[in-house]
């Protein structure tokens, strides 16, 4: 069972930031699947799911960007009341923190990416409550 | 290692009688030979024989850079009597430059300081110097060169900028020595970083000479892990033959003074009244070599200590503390003294942090503080970037007792600096 990657870049708080960084992508062709973007003040945060992580990481970073990779685990979510609310139960009964967590759906299926310290104590809680973890492979082709 | 064993160790009370020696001839000669001070001595009542000892150096004036401008451009030199073989100028960002000129002896003096500079570090006639200090009008880069000549070295004359050459200078001809600013250092350290060259494995560099521009301990030891180095702090002025007016030994605890070029002094900037040894002010200089425009008294603006104490060097010429600021580059932002030093050595003890910074003083007295981040510090967390935000935000506080705004930049977007670093922009309406 493996985790999501995303693109994290840093961002100046400043116009025309998120532009450059989705023309160079659209450039290469790279495809974004989902974006959030989380500020401050003065910088923020752009989060990315594409579908050619370790290129988009290296074209950004050879562009001067100021990239990492950060892993998530993809958590697929029944996409009916009450489907998040399994998933928050599973980490509460395991004291799981989430540190960020984002949700989309995609073609009627519910992902909720969650960042959490101990990716392997998630992983396991997340067995445990019998949740879906969703591959790469496996957001990909939502 | 010693230049010139004899006149470094020399004992004190006889360098103290070499020194007034000197101090009375120069005085003599500028009284009866330069029109500024023929006027100034005037003006202010002071007569040559007034000199007894070296404590009777009070009773002279002082010479302020002002005074240079004002007398621009022979009114401090002394006309015939040597060979007049160079004019140097000293930059004026507003208005005339200051016009300095030297003669045969002045140079070659200036090259023997040097040559003294570099041995104590260590440097000898089988090491490469790479002079990175900018060529030309200022003093900083040609007396270096012509003092490393005088020891023996070769000197690669490469000038500052297009660090694509320097690094390929560096790596074909097994450099061991540079020469240069300690922004330039900064940014050619990161320029090495970003090509994956490994100092310790791919140069031969040993030494690193740095100066022209004040900067922290903090940052000598980045410069030293960058560059895999030693760094020697290295001090002077175009007003006083350039570099190599004090220069640190293998100890590095403070600059040596050349005394029997120099006298020193350490005054209240404000009162003009000397302060004793340890004490921080302003420092003074007086040329006791200097043939074709000798200064006396001169307000280098530059704020430092006298070390009290001998050096384990066993060179009885005193030290100076690194210099902390300039009397002049003091901010006053909402009523507290700020030096931007005091900041930069906040910033270069924040891990986490890249090396290029800017101060921005704007609107109503609201100081912004932009500093780049590291690349590799960053983890995609928002909340770890606001932790350090407000990490040196507090510490600077603490500092300077103001509270900064604190922006965090991306790595690489100031302006970088290969000459002079411009680290403060004022553009408050007061």
């Amino acid at each position: 069972m493996s985790t999501v990657k995303l693109v994290a870049v840093f961002s100046e708080n400043k116009p025309g930031q998120l532009e450059r960084v989705t023309q160079l992508l659209a450039g290469s062709g790279i495809n974004i699947q989902w974006v959030t973007i989380a500020t401050s003040e003065t910088f923020g945060v752009i989060k990315l799911l594409v579908d050619r992580c370790d290129a988009a990481f290296n074209l950004l970073k050879e562009n001067g960007f100021t990239v990492s990779l950060i892993e998530v685990l993809a958590v697929e979510v029944q996409d009916q009341p009450g489907g998040l609310h399994t998933v928050a139960e599973a980490l509460l009964r395991h004291h799981i923190n989430m540190q960020n967590a984002s949700g989309f759906v995609s073609n009627n299926r519910a992902v909720l990416l969650i960042e959490v310290k101990d990716l392997e104590q998630a992983k396991a809680a997340a067995v445990t409550a019998k949740l879906h973890l969703l591959s790469p492979e496996e957001t990909l082709r939502l | 290692m010693f230049w010139d064993q004899e006149i470094e160790t020399l004992p004190r009370p006889e360098l103290e009688q070499l020194q007034l020696k000197r101090l009375r001839k120069t005085v003599r000669k500028v009284a009866s030979e330069t029109v500024f001070y023929r006027q100034k001595f005037a003006e202010t009542g002071f007569k040559p024989s007034a000199i007894k000892s070296l404590a009777d150096l009070r009773r002279l004036p002082f010479t302020t850079s002002a005074d240079l401008r004002a007398n621009y451009p022979d009114g401090l030199l002394i006309k015939g009597g040597h060979d007049l073989i160079r004019l140097h100028t000293s930059s004026g960002t507003t208005g005339k430059p200051k016009a300095l000129f030297f003669s045969r002896k002045d140079i070659d003096q200036a090259a023997e300081n040097i040559a003294r500079c570099l041995t104590m570090t260590g440097l000898g006639k089988q090491d490469i110097l790479q002079n990175m200090m900018t060529y030309g009008l200022f003093t900083g880069a040609l007396m270096v060169h012509y003092g490393a000549e005088k020891l023996g070295l070769m000197v690669i004359p490469s000038g500052p900028g297009n660090s694509e050459k320097q690094l390929l200078l560096m790596q074909d001809f097994r450099t061991t020595a540079i020469h240069l600013t300690p922004s330039y250092a900064l940014y050619f350290a990161d320029f090495i970083e970003k090509r994956g060259v490994d100092p310790r494995k791919d140069l031969a560099l040993r030494k690193a000479y740095i100066g022209a521009e004040p900067y922290t301990e903090e940052t000598r030891r980045k410069i030293e892990a960058a560059l895999g180095v030693e760094v020697y702090n290295c001090y002077g002025l175009s007003e006083m033959n350039g570099p190599g007016v004090a220069f640190e030994c293998d100890a590095k605890q403070g600059m040596h003074v050349w005394e029997d070029n120099y006298l020193m002094e350490i005054i209240d900037p404000q009162t003009g009244e000397p302060v004793p040894d340890g004490q921080t002010g302003e420092l003074v200089l007086t040329s006791l070599c200097r043939e074709a425009m000798p200064i006396l008294r001169y307000r280098t603006r530059d704020i430092t200590a006298i070390i009290p104490g001998p050096c384990p060097c066993g060179r009885t010429h005193r030290r100076l503390q690194r210099i902390t600021g300039r009397s002049d580059d003091m901010l006053i932002v909402r009523g507290a003294n700020v030096y931007p030093q005091q900041i930069e050595r906040i910033l270069m003890s924040i891990p986490g942090l890249g090396r290029n910074y800017l101060i921005c003083l704007e609107g109503l007295d609201e100081m912004i503080v932009k500093v780049e981040l590291s690349d590799a510090s960053f983890d995609g967390q928002v909340e770890h970037l606001v932790k350090l935000q407000s990490q040196i935000t507090e510490k600077l506080r603490a500092e300077i007792l103001v509270r900064p705004k604190v922006e965090l930049v991306m790595p690489g977007s100031l302006p970088a600096s290969e000459g002079k670093a411009k680290r403060v922009i004022d553009k408050r309406i007061l």
